[in-house]
């Protein structure tokens, strides 16, 4: 399975690839040494998954001496049991086994006067009342801070929680009057 | 087949030109002030031409249609939501009569499905009603194909002139009103695009698709519904950095319908572009299928309901 091109669509004719992608993160514990950190990162581009950031935690290390690393990715869901398997296959620890460990990691865009309606205290109501943690924002506001502008928020959620997560954001852009576009769930789209 | 077709619009005049291709006989034709009605079959052509040219369909009065010897009555008259009339009066006429109906109005399938039902039970006709879901895209015949009891949802894009908006805005980074004056000029969004891009029309949509796999219980007012005219240019510039898209997805499910603008990845099957509709039915034993195609216009809608045609049993 490692030798196959990666990012290719086609490598794997039995995964469903149309249904969409899905974010996880993924813990590794790395040893010491070089080229430890790319050998363990081919596998993941091998299979299919597409790279959004790695934490590379060079000043931590894990009770048995190695070097925990954060991967986040997405991949189709079919295709993410293949990337653990591939990875594990390569002798690389995965330290979060079991598909109830990974996190989940969900995009929504808010519309609205996001500005006047207090932006920061959304986020802070996304994290308290949605269970959630805002990983990164981008904001547009192209007609001023007074106008209407758009957010897009990468948020982490506890693995088997978006649905409910996602329920609460509604509610809490129902009280802003502000418009949530919601991702369709891969595991909807699959 | 002998067809009597109500409604003389885009739809039901694609049914009167296309009938003969697949082996059935038109013996009326009616607008909402005349009928063409021919028990021997009307001349199409001639009928077909007048209305187009602005005159009369024919010298009947639509009352008429129901006199005469027909085995299907179309229903191809403008959807009407709540009570869904006329329509819903046409049908229950027709089963009434042991007549097949075949609709391509949504109203009455979507608000009125168990009464519909409940006629039909007591009637020897039958009636069929692809063509109010997805234009030419065969669905309903693949949910019963599959047997509704094994659908567990469908998902996907039945609005073309809401997907077109989107389509543009994110291809040309322009906002609503700029994009919606384009979609008007070249036709794919008409004068008042109220019921397209507020999410109502595809929420009928949907609204069928429910009562199909729940045998009834939805009317439009069980539906969330929310429409795209909300979102700015910027949003789907924010979406496509994430290798994302925005579109106006329906979701039919036994718990209910929602319809609303909703992230996919760009590349996914359900980000459709331009005026083309998708939708994903989800099985329990098949996996997902998906189903694509044109979902408005008068020769591919008049595709379904002659399919339908086609489907329904001898009186």
């Amino acid at each position: 399975m490692g030798n196959v091109p990666a990012s290719s669509d086609e490598d794997d004719p039995d995964a469903e690839t149309d249904g969409g992608v899905r974010a996880y993160t993924v813990r590794l514990e790395l040893v010491d040494e070089p080229g430890e950190l790319l050998s363990a990162l081919a596998p993941i581009a091998d299979n299919g998954g597409n790279l959004l950031s790695i934490h590379h935690e060079r000043g931590n290390i894990t009770p048995r001496g190695h070097i925990p690393v954060e991967v986040d990715m997405e991949c189709p869901p079919d295709r993410f049991d293949g990337i653990v398997e591939a990875l594990r296959d390569a002798g690389i620890n995965v330290i979060q086994a079991g598909e109830e460990h990974y996190g989940e990691e969900i995009s929504v865009v808010l519309i609205g006067h996001l500005v006047e309606t207090d932006l920061s205290n959304t986020l802070s109501r996304i994290e308290d009342e949605a269970d959630a943690i805002v990983q990164d924002l981008s904001l547009t506001s192209p007609e001023g801070t007074d106008g209407v502008a758009s957010a897009r928020a990468r948020l982490a959620i506890n693995s088997g929680r978006s649905t409910e997560a996602l329920e609460t954001i509604r509610t809490i852009g129902t009280d802003k009057d502000l418009t949530v576009v919601e991702p369709l769930l891969a595991g909807d789209a699959a | 087949m002998k067809l009597a077709i109500l409604g003389a619009g885009d739809v039901g005049r694609s049914v009167a030109d296309l009938a003969g291709e697949y082996g059935h006989d038109v013996v009326a034709l009616a607008d909402s002030s005349h009928a063409a009605v021919d028990p021997d079959g009307i001349a199409v052509e001639s009928v077909l031409e007048r209305k187009v040219g602005g005159e009369a369909v024919g010298t009947a009065d639509p009352e008429d249609v129901f006199d005469t010897d027909y085995d299907v009555l179309v229903e191809a008259t403008p959807t009407t939501l709540g009570d869904a009339e006329p329509g819903f009066s046409h049908v229950q006429r027709a089963l009434e009569a042991d007549r097949h109906a075949v609709l391509a109005n949504k109203g009455p399938v979507a608000e009125r499905y168990e009464e519909l039902r409940a006629l039909e039970a007591e009637s020897a006709g039958s009636i069929r009603f692809e063509a109010t879901v997805g234009g030419a895209i065969p669905i309903l015949s693949t949910i019963e194909d599959s047997t509704p009891e094994a659908v567990t949802a469908v998902r996907g894009v039945l609005n073309g002139t809401a997907n077109f908006i989107l389509t543009r805005m994110a291809a040309e980074g322009l906002d609503y009103e700029h994009v919606l004056a384009e979609a008007q000029d070249l036709g794919v969004a008409e004068a008042d695009p109220t019921f397209d891009v507020d999410g109502t029309d595809a929420a009928l949509k949907f609204v069928i698709l429910a009562n199909v796999l729940s045998d009834g219980g939805f009317a439009l007012e069980d539906a969330t519904v929310e429409g795209i005219q909300n979102i700015p240019g910027s949003a789907l510039d924010l979406a496509a950095e994430d290798g994302r898209t925005i579109r106006l997805i329906g979701e039919a499910t036994r718990d209910g319908v929602r319809v609303g603008p909703r992230l996919v990845p760009e590349n996914s099957a359900l980000a459709v572009t331009g005026t083309r509709n998708i939708v994903q039915i989800e099985t329990r034993h098949a996996g997902s299928l998906h189903t694509s195609g044109r979902g408005a216009g008068g020769p591919e809608t008049a595709t379904a309901v002659l399919s339908d045609v086609g489907r329904l049993p001898p009186l």
